[in-house]
């Protein structure tokens, strides 16, 4: 089937419809500390996908019977603005916004100290603002940043991103026109720059030759956020808090 | 589930054993049975050891997606009905079931084996429309699997109903649905950083994290969904889609 608006090269010359070189990323803008009432809260953009998290928490969990005596109990939410794609997305609970929130939330659970608060809830938002495809990706990187700056105990960072296959070619971070057009869209997530994968979900033909090559792609793309997470965090507490003790 | 049974499956495993005596790399028995249901256009019951679970597919014929007007339409709903195990609840469905028919939706629509351009009537207007409903009668684990089995086995057996002035004459046929692939999905389990496919309901409470790898008859990998709280290495990966290509093979050949 011919797909309505499909460019006839997906890639020319080793450059993408974009410009981009196969292993690049868009452009990459992170902020933290965006909003005023939220525990901790982030912005992560892949270029025109625009992920704003908030962490509220750890709190008083109701209902009450999702009390757990022995840890906290982590609840995450993610949700696409009704105008953040070019059809608008109808409001309230799609069943992809449901399978999103649960690989999210099983993601960020590798590296929080639930024991630290019994009986407690911590509360993870995330909010598509604007959808450019690797919309979970960015969601989580600014999930981890958000949950960072409440101060919620983390054994690390969960840094993730896209690969995908796109006319033939194995690329790292899908933009627009890829997701639509592509042939595969890979979101992995990992632990800081260590080897263990928490979030993977692919759609799309690959062999299993290539599921090598992209895996290792997206590992070498995660730590490169995970780097960038870690700037940005280090960046903010030397400008705020000049005057706090440094080891 | 107590915490004690989780805690013994985790030593059985370092032990190098299963607490049903299976092999790390075997299934449970798996029956299947074809065209069950007389009011469905196609239909398959599996029983993978005591997980038991109806398939049935429901053809009618609607409006496609404005984005893919010459297309039919695939929907895939799992119930898990309250008859399937005690902590089942009547409802609307959860993400548990949310994610077991997203994944099972994956499988078929990535692997591409319902001709889907076939099942056009007139381009934007009326598609046929392929519902696959997967009822869960009996949940003793893995209901990724026994259910993606049974949708497969099912829609393979699936008749066309007749469409004659705009109706569908259910109960009269006119050839099947048009397949050209048979895609299989296994999920492989990780218990004590050991590798374990078609878990039980006590694995999968003591499951750190599990991934499930559809394929199709070439052997390619069709889709991917890792679940549960704990994480893979890149090796544990690699070494998964190697288990599931296999076994994929094996399906194959039970169903086809």
């Amino acid at each position: 089937m011919t797909k309505i608006g499909k460019p006839e090269k997906m890639i020319e010359n080793g450059k993408r419809l974009d410009g981009r070189k196969l292993e690049e990323f868009r452009k990459i803008t992170v902020e933290v500390s965006v909003l005023k009432r939220a525990g901790g809260s982030a912005i992560f953009k892949f270029g025109d996908t625009y992920a704003l998290s908030a962490v509220y928490g750890p709190r008083h969990l109701h209902p009450r019977h999702l009390q757990d005596p022995q840890k906290a109990f982590l609840r995450c939410r993610y949700s696409m603005a009704p105008f953040s794609s070019q059809e608008r997305i109808r409001p309230g609970r799609s069943r992809r916004a449901t399978e999103i929130s649960k690989v999210l939330k099983e993601a960020l659970s590798n590296v929080i100290s639930f024991e630290d608060y019994p009986k407690a809830g911590i509360d993870v938002f995330v909010e598509i603002l604007q959808a450019d495809a690797s919309t979970r990706c960015a969601g989580l990187n600014a999930a981890s940043l958000a949950l960072a700056e409440a101060g919620v105990p983390m054994k690390n960072f969960i840094s993730s991103c896209t690969v995908g296959k796109v006319g033939g070619k194995i690329v790292l971070d899908v933009g627009g026109v890829e997701d639509q057009f592509g042939d595969v869209d890979m979101a992995v997530a990992i632990i800081g720059d260590e080897d263990k994968i928490v979030l993977l979900q692919m759609d799309g033909i690959i062999t299993r030759q290539e599921f090598t090559k992209m895996i290792n792609l997206a590992k070498k793309g995660c730590t490169e956020i995970y780097e960038k997470q870690k700037e940005i965090l280090k960046e903010k507490y030397k400008t705020g808090e000049e005057d706090v003790e440094v080891e | 589930m107590l915490k004690s049974s989780e805690n013994y499956v985790r030593k059985l495993v370092e032990e190098n054993l299963r607490i049903d005596t299976r092999g790390f790399e075997d299934f449970r028995e798996i029956k299947i049975e074809k065209d069950v249901i007389k009011t469905a256009e196609g239909s398959a019951r599996v029983m993978m050891g005591n997980t038991h679970v109806l398939v049935g597919i429901k053809l009618s014929v609607g409006e496609p997606f404005s984005d893919i007007p010459n297309e039919g339409v695939l929907i895939v709903n799992t119930e898990l009905s309250p008859v399937a195990s005690p902590t089942f609840e009547p409802g609307p469905p959860k993400e548990d079931s949310i994610e077991i028919s997203r994944v099972i939706d994956r499988g078929i629509r990535e692997s591409k084996c319902i001709d889907l351009e076939k099942l056009c009537i007139e381009s934007g207007k009326e598609v046929w429309m392929v519902n696959i409903d997967i009822y869960v009668l009996d949940h003793d684990g893995n209901l990724i699997d026994a259910g993606a089995l049974g949708a497969i086995s099912a829609l393979l057996n699936t008749k066309m109903p007749k469409y004659e002035d705009k109706k569908v004459k259910y109960g009269e046929y006119k050839g099947k649905l048009p397949m050209r692939d048979v895609p299989i999905e296994v999920t492989i389990g990780k218990i004590s950083n050991k590798l374990l496919i078609d878990p039980n309901i006590e694995e999968e409470d003591a499951l750190e994290a599990r991934v499930t790898v559809a394929t199709n008859k070439k052997g390619e990998i069709c889709a991917l969904q890792k679940g549960g709280n704990g994480y893979f290495t890149i090796d544990e990966l690699e070494k998964a889609m190697d288990l599931s290509i296999l076994k994929g093979k094996e399906l194959r050949k039970v169903i086809s």
